[in-house]
């Protein structure tokens, strides 16, 4: 079962990194007092890129056009990723905060779409919504959910009939807590803070009594997120990798540190190529001069050495989960070769789309293509050559009912087994190596034009299977 | 076009049992100096397979010597791995005498469109 891993982009947008020295910046919820909801100020929002299109109204509009929204289904935890604990609704808060892995959205409002868990990991404390006022968001940055007043504040707002209002379209616009690592909601120090609290207001008994025991189970959520951070940094150190669904199971997959670092790193390398390839597509559809797309041509190439860098790190770490492919789509799994694309069939899909090529080109590309398939070839046997090897390695002191049971017999025969996988090792070594050459030499033979066509077909080739492994996995099933 | 297809059947000679050298070193470029293009390898070696696989593909008939079958194997295995300064030692290309190097230099040089001219010049391969 494929496992998505945590994206780390915005929701729209390529991703942008936000720092926590811009917390002025930050939108608030406005967990709103009910008094005049038209007056509040105007909404300010964090320039946590997109959003700033968001047409954005007062009450915190936490329908799916809006600034967040969440994946109900598969995030991957990484350990480093401070996740947000969503108060979307008062009401569900302990199912919403409960699961530090589990961040799905029980709020109506906020459907579809992606939790940007990567952008609460710098904003600590980020409270999602429309501010109260301008500049009333200082010291965002320090104090996490230090704005612990606020949170009063907008809790005094709670209307304890009123237990469905989640979106923020009534009165109270729900609060997004950012991470718990910060989060000091002091239950004691409710006071009003810096922010002009124009809309504090008077609270009655009885929303005084909701306050306090939102406030409580704010606090027992956050003492639960803690405890499950240090769960996962414990188990991280163990070497489990962690894979969670809506249940929040543990996977199996021994795999440890290396594994998480090389899928997250993957992660990253192709979101940044994707950024590369746009511009590289721009470049090309604006008729740009020979030399500038020869630059951009070359960032995307030298971009290509790092995931091959990437590569080999990972291999080193665990060998059978480069060759297990689960850091790719299904479908780019399924054509996978030895740990990685294959040279000659990214040649193919290129094929058509070079002319014109000089002869001189059109040999270099044939030979390219033919030797290529050579040297897959020389590896696929190489590794059939191996796998039997092994077979007869495991297969050759007696088996089966009558076997001795010798252990000496078993041990050195665990022994040359073991040294048969490390070659495993040299051999997806060898395969990267042959695609990088590959890339290279392509990149030697054409020009600038040309190369830049034939990244953007590659693109787009690699692009379908991704979209197919995503239509596949949503197909309707009976 | 110019390459051999892989209808040729790859065989390639047995060791040659040559003179009692003293230096492997020299024995080695002794044995790499006989035939257009020379493999060390080892029979349980299976990234040699891969290597004579790929000269096979191409229509060469490269001298293998295994270096588990020969009595000076040993000397000759840690001599190559002072002059390749990796392990494992094997396998090992020899072409035209001159060192070619491990499956990666050899692949690379495939890919880079070096190899095939360096094979006709040692006359390991025609047109």
């Amino acid at each position: 079962m494929w496992v998505p891993i945590i994206h780390f982009n915005g929701i729209a947008s390529p991703s942008h990194h936000h720092h926590l020295a811009r917390g002025t910046q930050f939108p608030m919820a406005c967990v709103h007092c009910g008094i005049d909801e038209n007056s509040r100020n105007q909404t300010r929002f964090a320039d946590l890129g997109e959003l700033e299109q968001q047409p954005f109204h007062n009450h915190v509009d936490l329908s799916p056009s809006s600034m967040f929204s969440l994946k109900s289904n598969n995030i991957t935890v990484a350990s480093n990723i401070t996740v947000a604990s969503n108060n979307l609704h008062y009401n569900t808060l302990s199912s919403s905060i409960g699961c530090a892995t589990d961040i799905v959205a029980t709020t109506g409002a906020a459907a579809g779409g992606c939790l940007d868990t990567g952008q609460f990991m710098f904003q600590k404390g980020t409270t999602i919504g429309s501010s109260l006022g301008s500049g009333h968001i200082e010291n965002w940055g320090e104090s996490g959910i230090g704005d612990n007043s606020q949170q009063t504040d907008t809790s005094t707002d709670v209307d304890t009939d009123d237990k469905n209002q989640v979106n923020g379209v009534r009165r109270g616009a729900p609060i997004v807590t950012g991470s718990m690592e910060q989060s000091k909601i002091k239950t004691g120090d409710q006071k009003a803070g810096s922010e002009s609290r124009s809309c504090k207001k008077e609270s009655t008994e009885e929303e005084s009594n909701v306050v306090s025991a939102y406030v409580q189970q704010l606090e027992n959520s956050r003492l639960r997120l803690a405890q499950l951070e240090q769960e996962l940094q414990r188990a991280r150190q163990q070497g489990i990798f962690i894979a969670t669904g809506v249940s929040g199971d543990i996977g199996h997959s021994v795999a440890g540190n290396g594994v998480l670092a090389f899928d997250l790193d993957y992660v990253h390398w192709v979101d940044e190529h994707q950024r590369l390839i746009n511009d590289l597509r721009s470049a090309v559809n604006s008729s740009m001069g020979d030399n500038e797309l020869r630059h951009l041509v070359d960032g995307v190439m030298a971009h290509y050495e790092e995931v091959f860098q990437l590569k080999s790190i990972g291999t080193k770490a665990d060998v059978f989960h480069m060759l297990s492919g689960m850091w790719k789509t299904p479908v780019e799994r399924c054509f996978m070769w030895l740990g990685g694309f294959r040279s000659s069939e990214l040649l193919k899909v290129i094929g058509n789309h070079l002319e014109p090529l000089t002869d001189q080109q059109l040999m270099g590309i044939c030979n390219l293509q033919q030797s290529s398939q050579q040297a897959e070839d020389a590896l696929s046997q190489g590794m059939e050559a191996l796998q039997q090897s092994l077979v007869d390695t495991l297969s050759a002191s007696s088996l089966g009912p009558t076997s001795s049971g010798n252990v000496a017999d078993y041990m050195g025969q665990m022994a040359l087994a073991m040294g048969k996988l490390a070659t495993l090792e040299n051999f997806i070594h060898q395969a990267d190596l042959l695609r990088q050459q590959t890339l290279q030499q392509m990149h030697r033979i054409l020009t600038a034009r040309q190369a830049a066509r034939a990244l953007l077909v590659i693109n787009d080739y690699t692009s379908r299977l991704r979209a197919l492994s995503s239509l596949w996995l949503a197909r309707p099933r009976e | 076009m110019q390459y051999q297809t892989e209808s040729w059947s790859c065989s390639y000679m047995p060791s040659s049992r040559g003179a009692i050298g003293g230096d492997p070193l020299e024995h080695i470029e002794r044995l790499a100096s006989e035939n257009a293009v020379v493999i060390f390898s080892m029979s349980s070696c299976c990234m040699c397979h891969a290597v004579k696989r790929l000269f096979c593909g191409m229509g060469v008939n490269p001298t293998v010597y295994e270096l588990d079958e020969d009595p000076k194997g040993k000397d000759m295995e840690k001599a190559l791995m002072r002059l390749l300064g990796t392990s494992p030692a094997v396998p090992v290309v020899f072409i035209g005498g001159k060192l070619v190097g491990s499956m990666d230099r050899v692949m690379a040089s495939h890919i880079n469109g070096t190899l095939v001219p360096l094979l006709k010049e040692a006359g390991a391969l025609w047109l």
